[in-house]
């Protein structure tokens, strides 16, 4: 079965030496003249203030991790949506029952204010 | 074979899962609910709690009945993966009465803290909910959901006060070691459905029982589960988050982490080791749960007495009472499993007592988790003092508690079953248990109280009080009733 | 056929990078990475033992155990948002206010 494999070989060896291949030429043929200040860090043209790293709010975690949430619940729905002649009502009213807690919780975030300022 | 799926509920069904649902209904109403109250309503979200919980407890006793109308051992539902029997029915009002007196120790202590919202009640009934379906599941999918609803819960109810960075830290242990043991006890259920091709307890036990005793899966999988279900009743050397969530979360929270997940996860790791993992006993999981028990109580009593901080006590002392609950799995006969429904039983009226005073002394800045807190405590209010003092003697077995009852049958199985050293060993830590509780009561009566002013009790605690005393004093002095309860619970 | 010890293989690999992981990392959201790993070979485990089995619990169970994993990230990452909102650090061993 190892033939079946030669196609992947050949991807991980053209991606293994592109980089490598790429970086050692420009590494021989730029010109090299570092000096102090040139390596700084560019914020703006003056001297650098703080780390790198800034801060970044909160709210990008809350709807990222609401879209997880919500996206799992997705997930469920595909299997209903697969069977869903031969659920029949009971399906029906099954994943009723599951939307309707989700809901809930929507609603409740909603009233908590954790969808404000997106 | 497609293992007999049944396309619909059965009225059976809809039965067995009222609980359930009124959990579900209840919790959603709360957090719905919640929005409507201003401040100084807030204490309705306790009321609707406690509504709630006193409607499944009569469901549960509904149930009962009618499993007793029709003649039946256990009722089994939704294709076989709900199996409700006497020994379930035990277990979950012993945790709805843990839950009910809980939210009752709540109500005030989270005034205080200024984090009286709505969600904590409605994340109690949801572990709850967990906890039934940890009870009554036959699957090993009800389980796991059961286990993660009502561990999910616990930790965020442990880091409940986000203003606290004890609780913050106490909860993300918990909270590590708790999704590091689910994964083990997942990767244990997925080996146990490898070996069997089923995910229900008793067709796993029945393809264990055709496999040698040696076999390397059956080993990895008994390996991982024990493992993993060791950590969710915080035995030893799997203990390590205890003492820090039970420290870090809010009293009330400790209260009811120590008593109703407890006695769930008991009744989880009983369910699969006597009906899932029944053929690899006597060569697989007891001589893991005698040195486990061994190693516990000695870790729990030894660590116990150097601790100051009262939170961090009863954490150990849980601890060591893990042992001795596990002695009687190991002992494993009629008296054994009568001995460990008693035990727990009796565990958390007696642990939620304590907890109840200890909740009662926050007001100000005294949290009311260093020993030097309960000082004094028989000057400031004597029937408080008193009735800890009893909660104290229960817990370390002294008769005529009712701690000392649990201890009593599961003392007589291990000798019953010939485990006299056991026994023995138990006893030993049983009397360095004393000291520990011991030093609180000296705190209490012999020392001169930090604050001079009297000690109010809210409502609240004045009942849960009454609830947790009357538990311990009257099962203490009358057990009859609650011994036949526990002979009827025994799971077969 | 692709023999089902290669699975195993893999997932038990898998879950001994993860289990490592949690044991050792300082990071408090790399030892969250490494919950999640163990998660996810505990998840191709059951695949594959459907597949050996021909039963299709493992498939739901591996649904369901997904849906945990989502879960519990979002309470994990939400209980660590609330400790850096007050210590502002993300090692677990600088974690130390409750001890012995």
């Amino acid at each position: 079965m190892a033939h079946e494999y030669i196609p992947i070989f050949i991807f991980l060896a053209v991606a293994g030496a592109f980089p490598i291949v790429t970086l050692i030429a420009a590494k021989l043929v730029r010109p090299e003249s570092p000096f102090k200040e040139k390596l700084l860090p560019y914020e703006c043209g003056i001297d650098p203030v703080s780390d790198a790293r800034g801060r970044y709010t909160v709210r990008f975690y809350i709807v990222a991790i609401l879209f997880v949430l919500f996206d799992v619940e997705t997930v469920f729905l595909f299997p209903w949506a697969v069977r869903f002649r031969q659920l029949g009502m009971f399906g029906l009213a099954e994943m009723v029952v599951f939307l309707a807690l989700l809901i809930v919780g929507y609603i409740w975030v909603w009233k908590k204010g954790a969808l404000e300022w997106i | 074979m497609n293992g007999g799926f049944s396309e619909f509920f059965n009225r059976n069904d809809y039965f067995l899962i009222t609980p359930a649902v009124l959990l579900a209904l209840f919790g959603c109403g709360i957090l719905l609910i919640d929005f409507l109250h201003d401040t100084r309503q807030k204490f309705m979200n306790a009321l609707t709690a406690l509504v709630g919980l006193s409607f499944v407890a009569y469901q549960l006793i509904r149930i009962q009945n009618q499993m007793d109308a029709v003649q039946m051992p256990e009722l089994a539902g939704l294709n076989n993966s709900l199996l409700v029997d006497h020994f379930a029915i035990f277990f979950m009002l012993v945790c709805v009465a843990a839950t009910f007196i809980s939210v009752l120790i709540s109500v005030r202590y989270m005034e205080i803290e200024h984090e009286n919202h709505g969600e904590y009640y409605a994340l109690m009934l949801f572990s709850l909910l967990g906890m039934y379906f940890m009870i009554t599941g036959m699957d090993l999918v009800t389980l796991f959901i059961g286990l993660e609803t009502m561990a999910l819960s616990g930790y965020v109810l442990a880091g409940f006060l986000r203003g606290d960075k004890r609780s913050n830290e106490g909860a993300m242990k918990y909270f590590l070691l708790g999704a590091f043991s689910s994964g083990l006890l997942a990767f244990g259920f997925s080996l146990l459905y490898g070996i069997s091709g089923s995910t229900n307890l008793q067709t796993i036990a029945q393809a264990l029982g055709q496999r040698s005793s040696g076999d390397p899966l059956a080993s990895l999988a008994l390996l991982t589960t024990v493992t993993g279900l060791l950590f969710k009743v915080a035995a030893v050397p799997f203990h390590q988050w205890a003492p820090d969530a039970y420290e870090g979360a809010p009293t009330s929270i400790t209260g009811f982490l120590s008593t109703g997940p407890k006695a769930a996860a008991f009744a989880f790791l009983m369910r699969i080791l006597l009906v899932g993992l029944a053929p690899m006993r006597d060569s697989g999981w007891k001589p893991m749960l005698i040195a486990v028990a061994i190693v516990t109580m000695t870790v729990g009593n030894l660590a116990a007495v150097t601790q100051n901080n009262t939170k961090r006590l009863f954490a150990y002392s849980s601890i060591s009472h893990v042992g001795y609950i596990l002695l009687g799995l190991v002992a494993g006969n009629e008296t054994g499993l009568k001995g460990i429904a008693v035990y727990i039983l009796v565990y958390a009226f007696m642990n939620l007592g304590a907890f109840t005073v200890l909740v009662a002394l926050r007001h100000g800045n005294v949290i009311g988790d260093e020993i030097e807190d309960l000082s004094g405590l028989f000057f400031r209010n004597p029937g408080a003092a008193v009735m800890m003092l009893i909660f104290l003697l229960s817990l370390a077995g002294i008769p005529p508690m009712a701690g000392f009852l649990g201890k009593y049958f599961i003392f007589l199985s291990l000798i019953e079953t010939g485990h006299t050293g056991l026994a023995a060993f138990a006893v030993l830590y049983v009397a360095v248990s004393l000291y520990y509780y011991m030093r609180m009561t000296v705190m209490m009566f012999m020392r001169e109280p930090v604050e001079r002013e009297p000690l109010t009790l809210s409502p609240g605690i004045r009942i849960a009080l009454g609830l947790t005393l009357a538990g311990t004093v009257i099962i203490g002095l009358y057990p009859e009733p609650i011994i036949q309860l526990a002979t009827s619970a025994i799971l077969r | 056929m692709i023999p089902i010890s290669n699975y195993l293989f893999l997932s038990t690999a898998l879950m001994t990078i993860g289990v490592l992981g949690v044991l050792t990392r300082r990071n408090m959201v790399i030892i969250l990475m490494s919950v999640e790993l163990i998660l996810n070979a505990v998840n191709i485990n059951l695949v594959a033992f459907s597949h050996y089995w021909g039963t299709v619990h493992g498939q739901t169970f591996a649904i369901f155990i997904i849906a945990d994993a989502a879960a519990e990230v979002a309470v994990g990452l939400g209980l660590l948002i609330a400790l850096f909102r007050n210590k502002e650090v993300v090692n677990a061993d600088q974690i130390e206010l409750l001890k012995w």
